[in-house]
């Protein structure tokens, strides 16, 4: 069972349907113990980073999402992405997750914010199952990206600068675009996530 | 680099698909999330619902249908028409829409973008501006493009984007229906003014109208309905025509 985490950050269905339509039975939960049960756990989320961070501190979720992304494959989309890093710039400073080491911090761009559309992926080559995605389009939603170094990325974007578009640290993975609103690649990465962690 | 959107907008009225001509004359079409899955499996970008039913109840049924969407269309969609109130935005973005649509109420309170912008971010409100051209400028239209307000188009667009708007869609009450392209002039006119993306609209009638606004103005997507629905062209042959122009589009396994 794919545990989607619901923390009131943002609609989930979407996410939700993607997994499903890939076979999986899903479970929207922000419960530990329902959590504890999942074979992987994924963390979506639209919003900002310092509300979302309020929301998890809330739910007390912290720890326990630390403590079980050691144990299962465990996906971050999009802000649940940015929440994998160790601290975020948008709104007050807050501290994240802390899997992946790195910061969250408005992109530097001549271009238009956010950054809204299908932009085409550069896949690191060393990251084999993800180059079956080179220069494929996926949908962007944000203003904010990881300031990591290259050891954790697998794929970027081009906007001006190079946006961190896929991450990933041991099996923490982060996806900054939307994969459940990038049509069949999208549904493609979510199955190459699922299956580099099988 | 981001590229130029293809998107075919649904008139939804009372829970159905309707073509509308220069806003009038409708005629049934069929299922709006049927239409929407199908136009997404073939290589659209983006959907658009425009919501005209007239009736509480076919307000009802647009929620409805908007999630359904949301479990069957796998890009963006945005929804639009008879959004007045931030209840409305609340409840068409718990649906599932990716973004809303705002059209006369924001022109008769502009602080709905601002309230909305805030709770949601701005990258989920889209200020849909239908504009007419008179001899002093384009004039804001509301109404189903029927009432003059008398706005200069170009200043309520500066005016929606320091509200809050994250994307104008602009219709050109002037051509829309006719067919013979994109109103270009009125196009590049708000793009200019504004550091936000536009959706052009309105006189789309062969593919090869995409790429001319893509290649006269910097409009970053385009909106089509009859030429889709009536399956005059396909959003292949769009992508196809857009591509051989050298507008950088998604080709979505299709070229």
């Amino acid at each position: 069972m794919i545990a989607i985490v619901d923390y009131g950050m943002g609609n989930v269905a979407s996410v939700s349907t993607a997994f499903k339509r890939l076979g999986y039975e899903v479970l929207l939960t922000d419960k530990e113990e329902e959590l504890e049960r999942a074979s992987h756990i994924i963390l979506p989320g639209v919003g900002s980073f310092q509300a979302a961070v309020q929301e998890i501190n809330d739910r007390n979720l912290k720890q326990p999402l630390q403590r079980l992304a050691k144990q299962k494959p465990f996906l971050g989309i999009c802000l649940g992405m940015q929440l994998l890093f160790t601290e975020g710039y948008e709104g007050a400073t807050s501290k994240g997750l802390n899997l992946i080491p790195g910061t969250i911090e408005k992109i530097e761009t001549d271009l238009l914010l956010p950054h809204i559309g299908w932009n085409a992926l550069h896949i690191n080559e060393t990251h084999q199952p993800f180059t079956a995605f080179q220069d494929k389009h996926v949908y962007f939603v944000h203003s904010f990206a990881a300031n990591t170094t290259d050891d954790y990325i697998v794929a970027t974007a081009e906007y001006g600068t190079n946006i961190p578009a896929i991450v990933q640290n041991g099996h923490v993975f982060g996806i900054q675009f939307h994969p459940e609103k990038s049509g069949e690649v999208g549904v493609d990465i979510l199955k190459t996530f699922l299956q580099l962690t099988e | 680099m981001i590229v130029k959107r293809i998107i075919p907008c649904l008139d939804v009225k009372e829970g159905k698909v309707v073509k509308g001509t220069n806003f009038v004359s409708l005629r049934e079409l069929g299922n709006p999330v049927e239409m929407a899955s199908s136009y997404s499996k073939e290589g659209a970008d983006e959907i658009i619902f425009l919501d005209i039913s007239a009736t509480n109840e076919g307000r009802q049924t647009m929620v409805d249908i908007v999630r359904e969407t949301a479990e069957n269309v796998f890009v963006p969609f945005t929804v639009g028409g008879g959004v007045r109130t931030i209840d409305d935005v609340t409840r068409l973005l718990q649906a599932g829409a990716d973004k809303v649509g705002m059209n006369s109420a924001a022109v008769a309170n502009p602080d709905l973008i601002e309230v909305a912008s805030a709770r949601f971010g701005a990258q989920c409100i889209v200020v849909a501006i239908d504009a007419k051209r008179f001899d002093d400028g384009w004039h804001v239209m509301t109404h189903g493009g029927s009432k003059d307000t008398g706005i200069d188009a170009i200043t309520w667009a500066k005016t929606a984007e320091q509200h809050g708007a994250g994307e104008i869609l602009l219709t050109s009450v002037d051509t829309d229906g006719v067919k013979d392209g994109f109103d270009i002039e009125l196009t590049e006119a708000i793009v200019s003014s504004v550091r936000i993306p536009v959706i052009a609209s309105g006189g789309c009638g062969a593919p090869e109208h995409f790429s001319e606004v893509f290649k006269k103005t910097d409009v970053s997507a385009a909106l089509a309905a009859s030429i889709f629905h009536e399956n005059t062209f396909s959003i292949k042959e769009v992508k196809q025509s857009c591509n051989q122009q050298g507008v950088d589009i998604r080709d979505a396994g299709l070229l």
